[in-house]
């Protein structure tokens, strides 16, 4: 077989395994669901053209030249872009150095390692982008069909989003390990893609905060201020904006790019690919150590237990790094509380959905691990203790870390608004509880390293946890301002819980 | 023999799944026995020791575990059984140390008694120098060593192993093989399945040869020998024989 033949036959190779690794996790590994995938994503991708209507119709005949305001948005919305596809790329890059998978398999036979792994860098720039012109192509149709086919060039500007990214993560992936080694690398680069993919939105919020006293992140980018130190028409930071007009000037300069940066990635990174797999690799083999002289300490079996899951979710980095990214969601609330401490504005209540959302959220996440991810099932399924007992066990872990990952920002904002508090602390344990029993409901015995894919296992429970956590958020902002509205909110998402039961397979 | 002096005794115990994969099986177990489950692949070794562990609710029969209807009182039957799995029930993310605490804090037992044990155990096993690496970067057979150790912590007086031998060194295997034999000398009753039948020949005070979900033969290995008419054959050959005419019958 030629170089080429080889590389090209590697290149399928890769694109079939990101393919099934993409069927499996919308199948859920059943092969019987393709069908109901597939009508399932026609489905959703033309149902996204609604809200891609409602978000975007109305600039689709937004045309060249622009105002400093109207660029400084559409390179925001791009850097956004960027921002979320760097997030999801150092994800995949971290999880091809860790998983073994096939990396035994290619290092141990006679293929030219540097080729091979410059397919695989390719594959995931590709995988990157593929999965952004997926969600961007509702946003596109939509500029297309009110604005002309002009607006076609914006898949252009996806692509060299897609490829940069991947570029970019590969190489930030590579550095990281030379630069603090394979151990810090995982849980350090899990933080980064969380912070990453959130922080621009946060940073936004945070400066509209500051600056403005308001949560809109569009404060910023519409203010004379940014317009005023933004560059000047003719400047390159404008050219994705440009682009995406339908500049091809602008456009293929920024493909071009796009590509060079991910041919050099793949140029100086490939030979280091395989020895940071090898650290990789190594640093599994090799055992952390813990904590030295250890006294075994008493008290019940549930004591036992929840001693066991907090130990395990304090050394999750999964967890940790998801902590970080809804404490980091909670920082610009928490910010304009303390920027409305003498303001008896009711944009205050503003931040009762946000918490009691991020708390659904988190709490959803953490009972899929204690509940789900048992690791050692036939072990505790054996011990001398009831299975509801266990799952009491369980549960009080889920309400424990909540209430104290909440419990601070809920005594600021007693200080403040006492009513308001009282009703956020309720949202959370409602959310909270929500989430939980939907997990238990839904229970399906995993692996914890599995997390990545607990959606796969029932998309009922994903979307009813996601709209549970949204109907309570709701919720507990309309008690606040319009009680008789929270009455119905409560009573549809109560409805929506039933409902969910009613699917649960627990239930038959 | 009455329920006292039996560590275990299957009454009719039957699992069904697309076919039968337990029948009716009647086993009874000594206390302070080791007793060898051995079969072929599929047939029905590990569905009824998961039964008997509580792991899979039985379609019909009974399980008495020292006096203990399992299936009207299972946390009392747990109580006094441990059971080892193939694959090894550890958490990546604890120590062997924390595993064994946790495991000696299920069972509810003292630290005092756990602690020393916990120690002595991990010494016996090998796993000394390793007690606070967590084991995450074990390999399957020091896992498995940490697995049998959790069996062992609570000091139960039936051990339900399966395939317990599969992945370890034959360091390892002796280690285990000592422990166990070391357990069963101080009264403590040890069922096993496997696939090596040698260790099986070599330890077991009784082996059950299991086919098709039914004890085809039972007893020890001279009985073996005495009832199928050979007189100097290896368990290897008594149990081809066993189970080919077991075949041919189905």
């Amino acid at each position: 077989m030629s170089s080429a033949t080889a590389l090209s036959w590697f290149a399928r190779h890769e694109l079939r395994l990101a393919w099934r690794e993409w069927l499996a996790m919308m199948t859920g590994g059943r092969r019987r669901r393709t069908r109901a995938a597939v009508i399932g994503l026609i489905v959703f991708a033309a149902v996204m053209h609604l809200p891609a209507w409602a978000v975007i119709g109305r600039y689709a005949h937004t045309e060249a030249p622009l105002d400093k305001t109207s660029l400084i948005v559409m390179t925001a919305t791009a850097f956004l872009a960027w921002a979320l596809m760097l997030s999801q790329a150092i994800e995949s890059v971290t999880r091809v150095f860790y998983a073994r998978a096939d990396l035994d398999l290619i290092m141990s036979s006679p293929a030219q390692l540097t080729n091979v792994f410059s397919v695989r860098i390719a594959a995931i720039a590709l995988t990157v982008t593929c999965l952004a012109l997926l969600l961007s192509t509702p946003f596109v149709d939509v500029l297309v069909l009110g604005g002309g086919a002009r607006w076609f060039a914006a898949f252009g500007v996806v692509i060299a989003v897609g490829l940069s990214a991947g570029a970019f993560a590969i190489a930030i992936t590579i550095v990281l390990f030379r630069l603090i080694g394979p151990a810090r690398t995982r849980l350090i680069a899990q933080i980064l893609a969380a912070v990453i993919g959130a922080g621009f939105v946060i940073a936004l919020q945070i400066a509209a905060v500051v600056s403005y006293g308001t949560l809109s992140r569009f404060a910023v980018l519409t203010s004379g201020a940014a317009a005023a130190y933004a560059p000047e028409a003719g400047s390159l930071v404008w050219w994705p904006a440009r682009a995406m007009l339908g500049d091809t000037e602008a456009l293929l300069p920024l493909l071009s790019l796009s590509l060079v940066m991910l041919g050099v990635v793949m140029a100086v990174f490939s030979p280091r690919f395989a020895d940071t797999a090898i650290g990789a690799f190594a640093h599994a083999a090799s055992s952390r150590q813990g904590k030295a002289g250890k006294t075994f300490r008493g008290g019940s079996r549930q004591q036992a237990l929840r001693r066991k899951e907090l130990l395990l979710l304090g050394r999750d980095p999964w967890l940790i790094s998801q902590t970080l990214m809804q404490l980091l969601y909670l920082v610009p609330p928490a910010l304009f509380l303390w920027r409305s401490f003498s303001d008896s504005s009711t944009a205050l209540v503003l931040i009762t959905p946000v918490i009691v959302m991020a708390a659904g959220q988190l709490a959803g996440g953490l009972a899929w691990l204690t509940i789900s991810g048992e690791d050692a099932a036939d072990l505790v399924a054996t011990a001398p203790l009831s299975p509801s007992r266990v799952i009491r066990a369980k549960i009080e872990v889920v309400l424990i870390v909540i209430g104290v990952i909440f419990a601070p920002l809920i005594a600021a904002l007693a200080l403040l608004a006492p009513r308001q508090a009282v009703v956020t602390a309720a949202g959370i344990a409602i959310a909270a509880m929500s989430a939980t029993a939907i997990q238990l409901w839904f229970r399906v015995q995993a692996k914890r390293s599995q997390f990545r894919r607990r959606q796969t296992s029932s998309r009922i429970a994903t979307f009813a946890e996601a709209f549970s956590s949204i109907g309570w958020a709701g919720t507990s902002a309309l008690v606040l301002v319009i009680p008789l509205a929270a009455g119905i909110s409560g009573l549809m998402t109560l409805g929506l819980m039933a409902a969910t039961w009613k699917f649960s397979p627990t239930r038959e | 023999m009455n329920s006292e002096t039996s560590a275990l005794r299957l009454k009719g115990l039957t699992k069904r799944f697309d076919r039968p994969a337990v029948d009716a099986l009647d086993l009874t177990v000594h206390a302070g026995e080791f007793y060898a489950l051995v079969g072929p692949n599929g047939a029905g070794k590990t569905t009824t020791l998961r039964m008997v562990a509580g792991l899979l609710k039985p379609d019909a029969g009974s399980v008495d575990i020292f006096g203990i209807d399992a299936l009207t009182d299972p946390v009392a039957a747990k109580q006094v059984l441990a059971w080892v799995s193939d694959e090894p029930m550890i958490y990546d993310k604890l120590t062997p140390l924390e595993y064994l605490e946790f495991v000696a804090g299920l069972w509810g037992i003292e630290p005092r008694t756990s602690q020393p044990a916990a120690r002595d155990l991990l010494a016996s096993l090998g796993l000394e120098p390793h007690r606070n690496d967590r084991c995450d970067g074990f390999s399957k057979g020091m896992r498995q060593k940490v697995a049998l150790a959790g069996a062992l912590i609570h000091d139960p007086r039936l051990i339900i192993l399966d395939e317990p031998l599969t992945g370890l060194d034959a360091v390892s295997a002796r280690h285990v093989k000592g422990l166990l034999g070391d357990r069963v000398r101080a009264g403590c009753t040890v069922i096993m399945t496997t696939h090596i039948l040698e260790v099986a020949e070599r330890m077991a005070d009784r082996i059950g040869v299991i086919a098709a979900g039914r004890l085809v033969a039972e007893g020890t290995l001279s009985e073996l020998r005495q009832q199928n008419g050979h007189t100097d054959t290896s368990l290897e050959d008594l149990f081809i024989a066993l189970v080919d005419v077991k075949a041919e019958a189905a």
